[in-house]
C-alpha cells in the first residue's frame, strides 16, 4: 500500500466537510468496548468522532452535543435503562433548538422497545451484529447537510 | 447558508448553540465567513489566549481540566479548544478530550470545543486562530488551546497564543533533550507534570539547569519551570498564577507586533493556498509537476497568476 496522505483537507474543495458524531455512554453501565470500536470504525470511515466517556446523564450528553455542534448523537447502552434515558436526550435536544440533529442508539435493546424509541424520536436502533459500514451508511444518508 | 452575522450576534449575547454553530462555520470555512471576519475580530474582548502543548499522554487534557477548575474558582468564564489529529488517510478523527473535562460538563460558564487538525501539521488546525477569536467575542477569558500531542517541532501554537505552556513528563529523557531546538524553546512556562512519579524533581532540576545555560528564545530569560500533578491538582494554583503573571510581561508593543507578524504571515499563506487551489489550471499544473515537466516553485508562481482565476 502506498497511499499518499492527504496533505490538507482545505486544498481539496471537492471533499465535503466531515460529519461530526458524538458517541456517548448514557447511564451507569461501564462497558464501553463497543462504543470505542464504533468510534474507531467511524474514524476510519472519515467521520470526526467525539467520544465523551462513561456514565453520562442526558444533560451532559446534550450539553456536549450543543458545544460540539455535532450532526449525530450516537448512544451505546447495555444497562436496560434506555427507556428512561434516551427519550430524555431527544427532548432536551429539541428544547435547545437542536431539531436537526440525528439521534441514534445501539446496544442491547429489546425489539418491543425499539418501536417506542423510534416514536420518541430516536432515528434508528442498531443491535448486535450491525456492521460499522451499515452505521456509517445510515449516518451519511440521514445526517443533516451543511452548506 | 448559515446566517453568520446572526450567529455572531447570538454568540456575543451568550447563546451557546449560536457560538457552536459559528465555530462550525469557522471550521468549514463556510461561504460568507471571510466577509464576516472584520466584525468577528472587532467583537473581540481581549481574552487571554493560552496554549497548552506537549507530548501525547503528558497530561495536557487533565491539566486543562484542573486549570479550568481553578479559573472557575476565580470567577472566570473559561473557553477551551482541544485539537486532536485527523487521519491523513480518511480525514476522520477521534477526539477524546471531553473525557477528562467531565467535571465541567454541567457548567454553563465553561465552553469546550473539540477540533480535528484537518491536515495541518503544526499541532493546531488552520481554523484554530479564528475559532479562538470567536470564543473571545463570546466573552471567554482565558481561552485555553490544547494542541494535538506534540513531539519536538509542532510550534505553531506559540505563534497564536500569548502564553505557551509546554507540558513534559518526568520520563522526557536526558539533558540533551532539554537543549534541542523546537518545542521546549517556545515555552513561556514549562511544566513537569505527573510530579508524583519518581524522578519528577530530578527532571525539573535537569531542565532548569540546562535551560538556564541555553537561554531559550534569543534575548529571553529561561522559562519558569513548574511541577504539577494534574490528577490531584497539585501545583495548579501556582501554574494559573504563573500564566496570569506571564501575560503582563507578554503585552509589550514589540510582542504584539511579533504576534501580528505571525498572524498575517499565516493568513497570507492560507490566502495564497486557497487562491492557488481555485486556479483553473490546478489539475494540469499538478500533472506537470508529477511528470517532472515543471518544478514546484514555478508551479506555485503560475497558480498565483491572476489570469488563471476561475
Amino acid at each position: 500500500m502506498t497511499e499518499t496522505p492527504v496533505e490538507s483537507a482545505r486544498m481539496d474543495d471537492a471533499r465535503s466537510t466531515p460529519i461530526r458524531v458524538l458517541i456517548a455512554k448514557p447511564g451507569l453501565d461501564g462497558h464501553d468496548r463497543g462504543a470505542k470500536v464504533l468510534a474507531r470504525g467511524l474514524r476510519d470511515e472519515g467521520f470526526e468522532v467525539i467520544y465523551t466517556g462513561l456514565r453520562q446523564t442526558p444533560e451532559m450528553i446534550v450539553d456536549a452535543a450543543e458545544q460540539e455542534d455535532v450532526d449525530v448523537i450516537g448512544m451505546s447502552i447495555l444497562s436496560g435503562a434506555h427507556m428512561a434515558l434516551l427519550p430524555r436526550v431527544v427532548e432536551l435536544s429539541r428544547e435547545r433548538g437542536m431539531d436537526d440533529v440525528l439521534i441514534v442508539a445501539g446496544g442491547i435493546i429489546p425489539d418491543a422497545d425499539v418501536a417506542k424509541l423510534k416514536a420518541a424520536g430516536i432515528g434508528e436502533v442498531f443491535g448486535p451484529g450491525t456492521s460499522i459500514g451499515q452505521i456509517a451508511g445510515y449516518f451519511r444518508e440521514h445526517a443533516r447537510r451543511r452548506t | 447558508m448559515a446566517d453568520l452575522p446572526g450567529l455572531l450576534r447570538g454568540a456575543v449575547a451568550g447563546e451557546r448553540l449560536a457560538l457552536a454553530r459559528l465555530l462550525t462555520a469557522v471550521e468549514n470555512d463556510a461561504p460568507g465567513l471571510r466577509d464576516m471576519l472584520p466584525a468577528l475580530f472587532a467583537a473581540g474582548r481581549g481574552g487571554h489566549l493560552v496554549g497548552i502543548t506537549g507530548p501525547p499522554g503528558s497530561g495536557k487534557s487533565t491539566l486543562v481540566n484542573a486549570l479550568t477548575e481553578e479559573w472557575r474558582r476565580r470567577g472566570r468564564r473559561v473557553g477551551v479548544l482541544a485539537v486532536d489529529p485527523s487521519s491523513p488517510y480518511t480525514g476522520g478523527a477521534i477526539m477524546g478530550d471531553r473525557i477528562r473535562m467531565m467535571d465541567h460538563a454541567a457548567d454553563r460558564d465553561v465552553f469546550m470545543r473539540s477540533m480535528a487538525s484537518r491536515g495541518e501539521l503544526g499541532g493546531i488546525a488552520a481554523a484554530t486562530w479564528v475559532a479562538a477569536a470567536a470564543l473571545d467575542a463570546a466573552g471567554y477569558d482565558p481561552i485555553l488551546i490544547e494542541t494535538v500531542g506534540a513531539g519536538q517541532s509542532e510550534v505553531e501554537i506559540a505563534r497564536l497564543a500569548e502564553t505557551t505552556v509546554v507540558v513534559e513528563v518526568p520520563e522526557m529523557g536526558d539533558e540533551v533533550q532539554a537543549i534541542k531546538a523546537g518545542l521546549l524553546e517556545v515555552a513561556d512556562l514549562l511544566v513537569v507534570n505527573k510530579g508524583d512519579r519518581p524522578g519528577a524533581d530530578r527532571a525539573a532540576r535537569n531542565l532548569r539547569a540546562m535551560l538556564s545555560t541555553a537561554g531559550g528564545r534569543v534575548g529571553r530569560k529561561p522559562p519558569p519551570i513548574l511541577l504539577t500533578t494534574a490528577t490531584s491538582a497539585e501545583g495548579v494554583v501556582a501554574l494559573a498564577d504563573a500564566i496570569e503573571a506571564h501575560r503582563s510581561t507578554a503585552s509589550s508593543p514589540e510582542q504584539a507586533i511579533g504576534r501580528a507578524r505571525n498572524q498575517v504571515r499565516r493568513a497570507l499563506a492560507d490566502l495564497a493556498m486557497s487562491r492557488g487551489a481555485h486556479h483553473a489550471d490546478w489539475e494540469a499544473i499538478l500533472r506537470s509537476v508529477a511528470e517532472r515537466e515543471l518544478d514546484a516553485v514555478t508551479a506555485a508562481e503560475r497558480l498565483l497568476d491572476e489570469d488563471g482565476e476561475s
